[in-house]
């Protein structure tokens, strides 16, 4: 039974696999052909569900990694206990079919009139939709300022590495590294703590709008600091992952 | 199990409601907090799907999947959306 | 119906010399998955008591008074609702025979009441004659937070929602009210080999 996707329903629907990229040792983008995609909002979801030959289903929630207009993409990160992620990253393969719906989302979206200036925060695979809202802001020729500031355990596990050292014109790009860093690095190496907001977070009196995603403890303890710091909480918009940032 | 919040249930919501929910209103029944349904609180592994006000931690809606059929409970919520 | 996804298992099926202690439904986990339907509560011992009765006519314990009782080591298999069977867990606790005993009366139904506003009803036959603990401690250890400690209640025979986590007390009702899950559809006794998981099954 083939899904049409009716603008407004959400039905399952088959895609198949174009691509997959190698983001980290972990990591991996999909790229997919889905025949009946709506088009989508920077920073919105999909669900994709997985079947086996028992008839037992697996669901999880992805976000997309690509801009609106771009090809469907998400990116996963391979948890070492997954059920669900080891098969997407390791298995799966060009070619192969994947059981999706979506795009799902209207809170953690953002489009260039919603203005900014716009701070980005991500805790590990919270880079994912963070992504799509950059590129998105680029591919529309928005001005508005960004500063991302960009969690991650080590430099190897930083995810779209390439693209994030080449930031577009208006785009701050600050990394921290909580477990080790490179000889040389003389950037941030702690979680992200009310001090470091201080140095890198727009000012409250600029009217920033803030995107928190990540791990729920990322998430709980970025988004306290800001509000504490003045942000009103209607400006920092917050996705949580969960313990381990994915499925 | 950490929690998670009402994006993650997006689907499940659209799925009962037949329209995107993550942006509607919510307010608790207990304690009246109001705040968007993404940032309820949403735990997600349990025999069912139970989502609490960030600010008292009330129950304010269950989904349970019995034989393939969802069933909701919105007994905890004063408003929705 | 959807298309099977090339080359995706579920979970490793188990070896077949446990087939016979796994129940309908089932697979085995050497996990201990946590699942939970809200935040953990922490109380402190020296806050926690334990009552077992009828409304009105408690009797109720401290912790240091609760572990000075008489307590057993039991090691059993435990299925949840969700599917997966763990085999061979290890526990130490308070049988609620024992529990009853002291408290010196009875009635049909009891509903455990647990930090953080979780219940679940079990009616008294299914928590005596040894079948049900109030457990302190898992594999050796004092019983983690997000395990159930510091005590929880443990029906292994029943699926392990019934297990409550965070137990504060046991009240005997004379009726068999539906506790949390219960409420929301899942099968009033929950019993794993007759796969008893939603009303009606």
């Amino acid at each position: 039974m083939a899904g049409t996707a009716l603008r407004g329903r959400l039905t399952w629907q088959v895609a198949k696999v174009s691509a997959v990229t190698v983001e980290t040792a972990s990591v991996r983008t999909l790229t997919l052909d889905v025949p009946h995609w709506p088009g989508h909002r920077a920073g919105q979801h999909l669900d994709i569900r997985l079947t086996d030959e028992d008839g037992y289903v697996a669901e999880r929630s992805y976000s997309i990694a690509s801009a609106p207009g771009e090809p469907v993409a998400i990116t996963v990160e391979r948890l070492d206990d997954g059920e669900v992620s080891p098969y997407l990253t390791d298995e799966l393969r060009a070619g192969d079919d994947l059981e999706l719906r979506g795009p799902i989302g209207g809170y953690f979206v953002w489009e260039p009139e919603n203005g900014g200036p716009l701070l980005l925060l991500a805790g590990g695979s919270g880079i994912v939709p963070l992504r799509s809202i950059l590129r998105h802001r680029e591919r529309t020729g928005s001005a508005v300022p960004v500063r991302l500031l960009y969690s991650s355990r080590t430099l190897n596990d930083v995810i779209y590495r390439a693209e994030l050292d080449q930031p577009a014109s208006g785009v701050e790009v600050i990394h921290t590294l909580t477990r080790s860093q490179p000889p040389d690095w003389s950037g941030y190496a702690r979680r992200v703590d009310a001090a470091l907001l201080a140095e890198v977070a727009w000012t409250a009196a600029a009217m920033p709008l803030a995107y928190v995603c990540g791990p729920t403890s990322f998430v709980e303890a970025v988004s306290q600091a800001l509000v504490q710091s003045g942000y009103p909480p209607q400006r920092v918009k917050t996705e949580r992952f969960g313990a381990t940032g994915g499925a | 199990m950490e929690a998670v919040d009402g994006n993650a249930i997006g689907g499940l919501l659209h799925e009962v409601f037949g329209t995107e929910m993550t942006d509607a209103a919510s307010v608790c029944g207990s304690c009246g907090a109001a705040r968007p349904v993404a940032e309820l609180v949403v735990y997600l592994r349990a025999p069912g799907t139970v989502v609490r006000c960030r600010s008292c931690e009330s129950v304010l809606m269950v989904f349970v999947t019995i034989h393939d059929r969802t069933c909701v409970d919105l007994l905890g919520l004063a408003a929705l959306g | 119906m959807s298309p099977v996804s090339r080359g995706f298992h579920r979970r490793r099926q188990d070896p077949p010399e446990d087939a016979g202690r796994v129940p309908p439904g089932q697979y085995v986990t050497k996990d201990f998955p946590v699942l939970s339907a809200g935040p953990t509560p922490h109380t402190a011992l020296d806050q926690w008591t334990f009552s077992i009765g009828r409304l009105g006519q408690q009797k109720t314990w401290s912790w240091t008074e609760f572990r000075a009782l008489p307590a057993q080591d039991v090691t059993v298999d435990i299925h949840c609702v969700t599917k997966w069977s763990k085999l061979d867990t290890a526990w130490q606790g308070v049988s609620v025979d024992t529990l009853l005993d002291l408290a010196g009366h009875d009635g049909p139904f009891a509903m455990a009441h647990c930090d953080g506003g979780y219940t679940t009803n079990v009616p008294v036959a299914d928590l005596t004659g040894g079948k049900a603990w109030v457990a302190y401690a898992y594999d050796g250890q004092p019983l983690a937070p997000e395990h159930g400690g510091p005590a929880r209640l443990l029906v292994p025979h029943l699926y392990f929602w019934k297990s409550a986590k965070w137990v504060r007390s046991l009240e005997l009702r004379d009726t068999n009210d539906p506790g949390f899950w219960e409420n929301y559809g899942y099968h009033i006794y929950g019993d794993p080999w007759r796969e008893q998981r939603y009303a009606g099954d």
